[in-house]
């Protein structure tokens, strides 16, 4: 077959892959509460995981020196004294993932102090790896022929 | 598509044989460098508000990374000022035609050490320190300059550019990526340089220096150990030495046959995975491991580390390549298909650095009005807050570059198995689990 044509039909499907709307399960959102223990370099849990449109509280309790935690995607953010605590309340209406990270500098490995939290599904990934599997699948048929000349 | 001459433009090619701008451009980055190691040894403690961590490792690492070395390959070495003082001592001059005589000792380099491995080793002990090279200013300011005293020395025993041909822990992967750039210097017309007497673009001559990267370029099929010094464009008298506009990656479509190139392949890969996984990751254990030099945690990264490079990654490649009939040796299969992860590791440095450099950008006009930390203000932008930048592209981006290089090297891998009689498809699917590996570690 003309290999335009496949060529026409993979970038057809990658197109699709990455940009068709995904089902969404319908669950009802609930508020979702959360302790994060914050120390050089890390969080504690690290990732967090809650459904589109539940209501999350994350309690950031600082063990060392300040620390503070920004969410991508959702540019909220909070800062917590050494032993303090402090609170942020927002709603996870975005759906995917997303990485927080400590927005205060707190020493050397700040940059690098990251936790992740999903959202729902994260789709963007599957896509991804969908997106992959076509590329390479795009690859196959030409792979096969070479290896017959081989054999 | 074939090549594109950019030096028949006159202009180009005027200012390319001139001396003064790349001087100019050698002045701007030398004092540049040695601003980096001041304020590395002298200014903030703090990383994250030091001019040369923010400068040397999101500045230039963004240049470097996401422009010089995907659409100029070696364009940096053109204008790295760290072989420069040991150059003009070597030489004994700036700018002035060579004195015969050679400076200093000018012995060659051993043929044992004509390879990359130093630089792979190089690259590697910087690798394992990373994090806190990357994160610590008086050990980047020492890091640089222990890099230019050893450019400096080595210019003193060896002839040319023997730190940046076989030492430079940068200089590596950027001739392994340099093959992928859509720009060559390439001569015109082999027959032009069979017939020339005195061959002045390799040995020097009134017009200008014997090539430092050690390299005749009427031989030059790869990017790889061109430096882009640009001074056989002015000694060959022939005017035969082109700078030419190319196709993406058109030196993999012969693939090398060196160990030393393979391994650089899967060190630039392995350490990709690693700093993503470490240095990007939500895993607290892992960035203590990698910060805590010395620590017996430190000991286990960096056993896993070498691991990962030296045994893991080449270990899966090898199984696979058993996989299928050839009549091509192992070894040679091994180097050239290896040629595939190229385009594979330059764009998954470029996923990891999109996020690293996005995200820590913003450090950038701070460290600009204060870059010695003493209270300026040069630019009003000395309290500038951390505010990452673009992160709603980031993933598609990231997306974009890992299945764009996964794409880029299946095709690299089918022509490279096409050399070596073999198949491409346990390259391919080694590609796309690597590829896998990584979207799962970035998104």
């Amino acid at each position: 077959m003309n290999p335009r044509f496949f060529l026409l039909l993979f970038v057809m499907a990658g197109l699709v892959v990455a940009f068709a709307p995904l089902p969404v399960l319908a669950v009802t959102p609930q508020e979702r509460t959360f302790r994060i223990d914050a120390r050089q370099y890390a969080y504690s849990p690290s990732e967090l995981k809650v459904n589109a449109g539940d209501t999350v509280n994350i309690q950031l309790v600082s063990t060392d020196v300040v620390h503070g935690l920004y969410v991508d995607g959702y540019d909220v953010s909070i800062e917590a004294d050494p032993g303090q605590s402090a609170t942020l309340t927002f709603v996870a209406d975005k759906p995917g993932s997303f990485r927080f990270r400590c927005n205060v500098t707190c020493g050397a490995m700040h940059p690098f102090m990251i936790g992740k939290l999903t959202v729902g599904t994260n789709s963007w990934l599957y896509r991804s790896i969908a997106l992959a599997s076509i590329a390479v699948i795009a690859f196959f048929p030409r792979g096969k022929k070479d290896e017959r000349t081989v054999a | 598509m074939n090549r594109i001459e950019l030096t028949r433009s006159p202009f180009i090619k005027n200012a390319l044989k001139s001396r003064y701008p790349q001087l100019a451009v050698f002045i701007v980055m030398l004092v540049g460098y040695i601003f980096a190691i001041l304020s590395g040894l002298i200014g903030s403690r703090v990383g994250s508000h030091n001019f040369s961590i923010v400068f040397v490792w999101i500045a230039w690492w963004a240049i470097l990374i996401l422009v010089a070395v995907p659409f100029f390959g070696r364009g940096w070495c053109a204008v790295c000022p760290i072989p420069l003082p040991g150059e003009w001592l070597q030489r004994g001059a700036v700018l002035s035609p060579p004195d015969k005589r050679p400076k200093w000792l000018n012995l060659r380099v051993p043929k044992m050490f004509r390879n990359i491995w130093l630089q792979n080793i190089s690259f590697l002990l910087l690798a394992l320190f990373s994090s806190v090279l990357l994160t610590t200013p008086n050990i980047t300011g020492i890091v640089l300059a222990a890099m230019l005293f050893a450019a400096i020395g080595l210019s003193a025993i060896f002839e040319r550019r023997a730190f940046c041909r076989y030492l430079c822990p940068v200089g590596g992967f950027i001739g392994l990526y340099s093959q992928t750039a859509p720009i060559e210097l390439r001569i015109k017309d082999k027959q032009v340089c069979v017939t020339c007497i005195g061959k002045p673009c390799y040995n020097g001559s009134s017009a200008g220096y014997g090539c430092p990267w050690d390299v005749f370029p009427g031989g030059l099929t790869r990017n790889t150990y061109c430096g882009l010094c640009l001074e056989c464009i002015r000694t060959c008298p022939h005017d035969n030495i082109a700078i030419n506009l190319r196709p993406f990656s058109a030196d993999l479509a012969k693939p090398s046959t060196r160990m030393d190139e393979a391994f650089k392949a899967f060190i630039m890969l392995g350490s990709a995975m690693i700093y993503a996984g470490v240095l990007l990751g939500p895993w607290g254990a892992f960035k203590d491991a990698a910060y805590n030099v010395g620590s017996s945690a430190w000991l286990i990264y960096a056993g896993v580390f070498l691991s990962i490079i030296f045994g893991i990654l080449p270990g899966f490649f090898t199984l696979g390549l058993l996989q299928t009939k050839s009549k091509t040796s192992l070894k040679q299969r091994f180097a050239s298909l290896s040629t595939a992860l190229i385009p594979l590791g330059l764009m998954f440095w470029v996923a990891f650095s999109l996020s690293f450099v996005l995200t820590n950008a913003s450090y950038i006009l701070a460290a600009l009005s204060d870059p010695l930390s003493l209270g300026w203000n040069l630019f009003g932008t000395a309290n500038a807050t951390w505010q990452p930048m673009l992160t709603s592209i980031l993933a598609p981006a990231q997306t974009l570059a890992l299945v764009g290089g996964l794409i880029w090297s299946a095709r690299t891998a089918q022509k490279a198995a096409g050399e070596v009689k073999a198949s491409p498809i346990p390259v391919i699917v080694y590609c796309f689990i690597a590829t896998c590996l990584m979207l799962w570690l970035l998104l």
